[in-house]
């Protein structure tokens, strides 16, 4: 046994008799909702994250398929009549009208027509392919990576893994969750009013001017300064709870990896969040008063803007990335059976990603910023390979000599090794001045940051859905189908992104509806790989549902983990444990401990020479 | 089935039949394992809430700096309007209220309930002073020309008086009011074409300060609520009114800063 039921030990049931687990229903339908709706627990808080941030997925990826299905045409060119400001057609001097050349986007302006049916009139195709990606970038960011990780699988694992009964302010994560909610409906209700075709990234002028008779803009940048506070809310409770709640034992370095992980996410998206929050502010301030701060003619600084938006929007890559590092160093080592390699190392990495986040922000700005100014950027750049490439290497080092068992999470922590890999190398290029001048707005970066913010964030939380989906829920999965959905999902990424690194160097702009047809073979093969994707995700989604209908029930500790969150039933009872537990082993000391819940005839501790210690 | 909280409600009915004050029957909450640890906690929570409004308004300094040294001329100008005498008065209502908020929490630490009352009550009035001369002497004249009649500043311009309201008790300049901020800005007084910013920075700056001088007061009413019904806070229990008046100081500090760089510049 790992943990001893010491009578020293905080009492952690406290009311005397046996408890069921988190998930059974409190009476009836009703019932159940209002103690969902008003729980305090942060395990059902995690679980309603996730089925919102899934939800989220699933907008953010439709129009990721309508921007997909647009680029299976190269080009439209059509003939239309020319009008002016008014609205009025231009006369030429015979008093015919006059007529140019309009290239639209011509897939969704099908689908959708506007009011007026006529899709030639304008160049309406291209402006809702604007709205598509502008919707797809802005979900996938704000409400669906930044709080995959962190806030599903971090509200439910930090106080397990730390033996704690919850996070240090449960009403507060309550709070941030229905702070997201509302931020979420506030971007949904500006993609029903018509959508924003700003970027993701709502640079001004395009922020200010465009949509002009729309509250759109407004509303969508409302949405993301409420998801901020949801953010900062979150991140203020993890710090607290790593500080103030680890079970009696846990040093800091007997914390498992994730926590050092979420901990260090937690520190950037405290700190970053309030200056992304001023800037959203001063955006609608500028949009609704005309302030001026952002718009040249007022005397304002349009990069002052890029300046504040990477301030937070680059320390934030960490905040989807890091997380993903923390539930691969927790995959990695249980999975294989090994003790991961060079602990402090990861756990020092981790800070070290957080400390370098906050001085690179300028190598978003290279074509807007001076020589020097950009030359010190890319050098900083260069620094964050350093302890990125200190995990990655701890990781193959870890697997080396292990006892691999492929099941569904490692073969996912497997293609995020190698889909992360070709992520973080191909940012090189795009850090160093000379080859960025070339690559810049390209397909090039638009393939670099969905490796790694997909195939590194996405995929690492499928994973981690996958690693934990049996504590969580209480559920085995089926195997072999969660195995063939993976596959899918890695044939069908890397079809849609690797095509888009050779369009990117043969020079295709991100962002535009049309294009020049010697690109055409390669959109297609990458449209065919978005929907391959969207198959995998799919099969993935029908495991699930299969899996809480009809899936067999989940032993307490299926893969044979150490750290405290396996020494719980699935699903773990309300309090988390029966009794506080005690640490007396590391997290990963898989050479010298039999795993909780596991018998020491079913797992014998390897005879190694007394030399090997 | 057991409830996750199971500390006491404090606005509960067990509560309010009780005799004995509610900071002696306070218990933490169900997942510390003293109330000593809970309010550390607490604490360590409030200062990390407290860097991230900090940096809130970091994006707004760092602004005004640019700005400032791209419009040197601009911001001394729009600064001229601006009256050091009630931003004076406003600094030392506000270093006041720190004192009687900080007196307060010592109050209630030794169990002084009136007094302590008596302080959160102080604290209030002077947060409520510090809005009233922003929004009398300083929002009022500058957006509409309407200045209030005992307003010192006016003896500069009683030759451009062209109205006058509730019998007298309001003065409209003509051609002062109008400093809002950006595109709007249109008044006659006008030295420099990027004044606007000013104003612009100005507002935004001083505008968000008042909104947190705003949740600091109705922190300072609910603390205040609950020492007068339920004697929340006492020697064993005071984390509330603590983090209360640690936003407090906040407030205040940052109203150290805004002071001269607002007021102060020629």
């Amino acid at each position: 046994m790992t943990t001893l039921d010491n009578s020293r030990a905080h009492d952690f049931g406290g009311h005397g008799h046996h408890e069921g687990s988190y998930l059974t229903p409190k009476g009836g339908f009703f019932t159940t909702v209002w103690d969902w709706a008003t729980t305090v627990d942060h395990k059902k808080i995690g679980v309603m994250y996730l089925v919102a941030v899934l939800f989220m997925f699933f907008l953010g990826g439709l129009a990721a398929l309508a921007v997909r299905t647009e680029l299976l045409d190269p080009v439209r060119t059509v003939m239309v009549q020319a009008v002016d400001a008014q609205g009025k057609p231009l006369l030429d001097a015979d008093g015919k009208p006059v007529m140019k050349t309009e290239i639209v986007g011509q897939t969704l302006a099908r689908w959708i027509p506007p009011k007026g049916g006529e899709i030639t009139s304008i160049d309406y195709g291209n402006q809702l392919y604007n709205r598509a990606f502008t919707l797809h970038g802005a979900i996938m960011v704000f409400m669906v990576i930044i709080p995959s990780i962190p806030a599903s699988l971090g509200n439910f694992f930090i106080p397990l893994m730390l033996g704690a009964k919850d996070v240090a302010f449960p009403r507060l994560n309550l709070l941030s969750w229905y702070i997201y909610v509302t931020g979420s409906i506030f971007a949904v209700s500006s993609i029903l009013l018509g959508g924003v075709d700003t970027g993701w990234t709502f640079y001004t002028p395009y922020s200010t001017t465009t949509d002009a008779e729309h509250a759109n803009v407004v509303l969508m940048v409302l949405g993301a300064f409420i998801l901020g506070f949801s953010s900062i809310l979150t991140g203020l409770n993890f710090v607290v709870t790593v500080h103030k709640l680890r079970a009696p034992g846990m040093g800091w370095f007997d914390m498992p990896l994730f926590i050092w992980a979420m901990y260090s996410t937690s520190i950037i998206q405290v700190l970053a969040t309030p200056v992304i929050g001023i800037t959203l502010l001063l955006l609608v301030f500028e949009r609704m008063f005309k302030i001026g701060i952002f718009d040249p003619s007022l005397g304002g600084d349009p990069v002052l803007y890029q300046h504040f938006f990477w301030f937070y929007s680059h320390p934030v890559v960490y905040v989807m990335i890091l997380p993903a590092f923390g539930v691969i160093s927790e995959i990695i080592p249980v999975h294989s059976h090994k003790k991961i390699f060079g602990y402090r190392a990861v756990a020092f990495a981790s800070l070290g990603v957080a400390l370098v986040s906050f001085l690179v922000w300028g190598h978003h700005m290279f074509a807007s910023s001076g020589e020097l100014g950009a030359t010190v950027f890319s050098a900083l750049t260069f620094l964050v390979a350093i302890p990125t490439a200190v995990k990655v290497f701890n990781w193959i080092a870890t697997l080396y000599k292990g006892s691999i068992a492929l099941t569904t999470p490692m073969l996912y922590a497997l293609m995020f090794l190698f889909l992360f890999s070709i992520g973080g190398l191909t940012g090189l290029p795009l850090g160093a001045l000379a080859t960025d001048l070339h690559l810049h707005d390209s397909y090039f970066v638009v393939a670099h940051f969905h490796y790694v913010m997909m195939g590194g964030t996405i995929i690492t939380f499928v994973a981690g859905l996958h690693h934990w989906w049996p504590k969580m829920f209480g559920k085995m999965y089926n195997q072999f189908w969660a195995n063939v959905g993976a596959w899918t999902v890695f044939v069908g990424f890397n079809l849609t992104f690797f095509t888009q690194f050779f369009l990117g160097t043969q020079g295709m702009p991100r962002r535009y509806a049309s294009y020049v047809s010697e690109y055409q073979t390669l959109h297609i093969w990458s449209t065919v790989g978005s929907y391959v994707l969207l198959l995998g995700f799919l099969i993935h989604l029908f495991v699930f549902i299969h899996s809480l209908v009809a899936g067999r029930k989940a032993p307490a500790n299926p893969w044979g983990g150490l750290t405290l969150e396996w020494e719980a039933e699935s699903p773990p009872i309300e309090h988390n444990f029966a009794h506080e537990p005690i640490v007396t082993h590391g997290p990963y000391d898989y050479e010298t401990t039999v795993p909780p819940h596991w018998s020491a005839k079913d797992y014998p501790l390897p005879h190694l020479p007394a030399n090997a210690h | 089935m057991t409830t996750l909280d199971t500390r006491s409600n404090p606005l509960g009915a067990d509560v309010q039949g009780g005799t004995e004050p509610l900071w002696k029957r306070y218990l933490p909450g169900h997942h510390w394992r003293t109330a000593d640890e809970e309010f550390d906690a607490c604490t360590l929570g409030f200062w990390l809430f407290l860097a991230t409004e900090v940096l809130l308004f970091a994006g707004l300094f760092c602004g005004y700096t640019i700005m400032r040294f791209k419009f040197p001329q601009a911001f001394a100008n729009g600064s001229s309007y601006l009256d050091w005498r009630w931003g004076t008065l406003n600094t030392v209502v506000l270093l006041l209220s720190s004192y009687t908020m900080a007196a307060s929490i010592r109050a209630f630490q030794m169990d002084r309930q009136s007094h302590g009352r008596r302080l959160l009550a102080a604290t209030f009035v002077f947060g409520l002073c510090f809005l009233l001369i922003k929004f009398t002497f300083e929002y009022t004249p500058k957006l509409s020309g309407w200045f209030i009649a005992f307003d010192p500043a006016l003896s500069h311009y009683t030759e451009l008086v062209d109205n006058k309201a509730l019998g007298g008790l309001f003065h409209h300049v003509a051609g002062y009011g109008g400093k809002a901020p950006g595109q709007f800005f249109s008044y006659a007084f006008s030295e420099d074409p990027w004044e606007p910013l000013w104003w612009s920075i100005y507002y935004c700056a001083t505008g968000i300060h008042a909104l947190h001088v705003i949740i600091g007061m109705t922190l300072i009413a609910w603390c205040f609520r609950r020492a007068l019904f339920f004697k929340a806070y006492g020697p064993s229990h005071y984390t509330m009114v603590e983090n209360t008046g640690l936003y407090w100081h906040l407030v205040d500090l940052i109203w150290i800063f805004l002071f001269p760089l607002l007021y102060l510049i020629h």
